[in-house]
């Protein structure tokens, strides 16, 4: 089986600050990479890169086999078959949810507008969001607000879901219904790479756990083995420091 | 951060992006060259292949009435910049104290609300040049004892209760952008309703409104040439003297041109205030 992104050798500069360095990240259809690592480790900048958002300073990313760190591809086809979802949620404040999600199905893909709110509709509804459609979001909670967003990434299927810390913002309590969401559709095949710092799920529901340490990737494996034996000293570190004592 | 970043050296593949980024920079400098050159061209021909171009260039672009006629504009000119710097500090006090005085809530201060609004919309109604009229030909009139008769500071008053209405707007949407949690914090902090004005609201809202203040300041620049109509002998009145004269419009476009060296830079200072508000703002974010 062909990988559907790799990464290779990944660099990221800013000035003289060394954001990213040797990274190499390689993921098939239905795999479900969580990314951890303490704040300002690089897990953000590397879904950014990935996403086109910020351009590499060295190696190369293959994305659906085709070279997506070449300066000449078009950016914009290769995120109409990414989707992304921000820690803020940064939905646009001025549309409704439904507007929300059917802008880039509309306006980017081309459907027309019946079957593309009949789709938003649909996923809203499989959410717990069926009677919030024609609210705008700052009219919503936390979670119902990063349950829309996610929603919106899902509208114009994207091969490949980049999460970024989707549930930093959120409160306890509104943490478990986003989760909730992410675990089912991990369970219904989507792809997925998550910045996450919730290290009880990405033990549940990764197929690999990549451990990010200033900007490289220190340690990769199935969650198992990361979790329960680190061959790092720094990912036992770490993992002391936010795993709760057992 | 370790050895291994000291030692490293871009790759084939980078060199290689590297290059077809420079290219295609390079690509993107010609057509911007080329296309420039040749709009600026045909719009350069098309005006002066126009039938009249012949009597224009006589009669607005000569350069020997321009030099004729410049000593007299500029002694004008520096009527407007004195205009200008009087009614500039006047203008944000009263646009300051008027969007203030609307913002407050207690009962007392009802009936400076009241005419806080009633000023903000009347005089924002009567167009600019009605004002200067009226202050400049009607103030003297009245025979007011200690009143100035000066047309020149009569004029710089319309201005000032012209502008200061359409200024007091601008703060006041200002004042309206700040979060009420700022409000709520201050309140936390026991600062009175004053304080919280003076500490807390008003110095984000101003750091907000500078770019369309600013705005406002470069019309303020051009509206002086206003006072032309009631004989106040600045750059406008000077220059039309000189035609009437001369029968030569070219002192007019003199006029045009010190206008603009007045405030283009001013218009390219209030460019950069706003971009590094946004920066600053939006660091980082994206």
């Amino acid at each position: 089986m062909t990988a559907l992104l790799e990464a290779t050798d990944v660099r990221k500069t800013y000035g003289d600050k060394v954001v990213l360095a040797d990274v190499d990240l390689s993921l098939e259809a239905h795999d479900v990479v969580c990314l951890i690592g303490s704040s300002g480790s690089g897990k953000s900048t590397l879904l950014r890169c990935l996403n086109l958002l910020e351009d590499v300073d060295d190696g190369v990313i293959l994305f659906e086999g085709d070279e997506i760190s070449d300066p000449r591809v078009d950016r914009r086809g290769v995120r109409s078959r990414m989707g992304m979802v921000f820690q803020a949620y940064n939905l646009f404040p001025h549309m409704t949810v439904l507007d929300n999600c059917t802008l880039a199905p509309r306006r980017v893909h081309g459907i027309p507008k019946d079957e593309a709110e009949q789709r938003a509709r649909d996923l809203l509804g499989q959410f717990g969001l069926a009677d919030q459609a024609d609210k705008h979001p700052d009219r919503m909670s936390g979670g119902q607000q990063q349950r829309a967003a996610l929603v919106r990434a899902l509208c114009t299927q994207p091969t490949l879901l980049l999460l970024d810390e989707i549930t930093a913002a959120l409160d306890p309590e509104l943490v478990g219904d986003v989760l909730r969401i992410v675990r089912e559709l991990a369970e219904q095949g989507t792809t997925m790479i998550l910045a996450t710092h919730e290290m009880a799920f990405a033990r549940d529901v990764a197929t690999t756990v990549c451990f990010l340490d200033q900007g490289r990737i220190l340690e990769h494996g199935p969650p198992a083995t990361i979790f329960s034996n680190p061959r790092e000293e720094r990912t036992r570190q770490f993992l002391a420091r936010v795993l709760p004592a057992s | 951060m370790s050895a291994t970043d000291r030692s490293w050296e871009p790759s084939a593949r980078e060199l290689e992006r590297r290059a077809v980024r420079r290219q295609r920079t390079r690509r993107d400098v010609t057509v911007a060259t080329v296309a420039l050159l040749l709009v600026l061209g045909l719009l350069g021909v098309g005006i002066t292949s126009s039938p009249g171009w012949d009597s224009v260039r006589e009669s607005f672009f000569n350069w020997g009435e321009a030099k004729a006629s410049f000593p007299e504009v500029i002694r004008g000119f520096g009527k407007n910049i004195v205009i200008f710097l009087v009614a500039e500090p006047c203008i944000l006090v009263l646009g300051v104290a008027v969007a203030v005085v609307r913002s407050t809530v207690s009962p007392v201060m009802l009936p400076f609300r009241v005419l806080a609004v009633v000023y903000a919309d009347v005089f924002r109604g009567i167009p600019t040049i009605l004002l200067v009229y009226l202050a400049g030909f009607g103030v003297p009139a009245l025979r007011l004892t200690g009143v100035t008769t000066n047309t020149m500071w009569l004029g710089t008053g319309a201005l000032v209760l012209s502008y200061g209405a359409y200024v007091s707007e601008v703060f006041r949407a200002g004042i309206e952008s700040i979060h009420p949690s700022q409000l709520a914090s201050a309140d936390t902090l026991g600062l009175s309703r004053w304080q919280s004005m003076r500490y807390v609201v008003l110095p984000q809202a101003t750091r907000r409104v500078a770019p369309p203040l600013l705005n406002d300041f470069i019309s303020l620049q051009k509206d002086t040439a206003l006072l032309s109509v009631i004989a106040v002998f600045e750059a406008m009145f000077s220059a039309q003297d000189y035609n009437n004269y001369h029968f030569n419009y070219t002192s007019l476009v003199v006029a045009a041109v010190l206008f603009i060296c007045l405030t283009i830079p001013l218009t390219r200072f209030t460019d950069w205030l706003g971009r590094r508000a946004l920066r600053r703002q939006f660091a980082g974010a994206r």
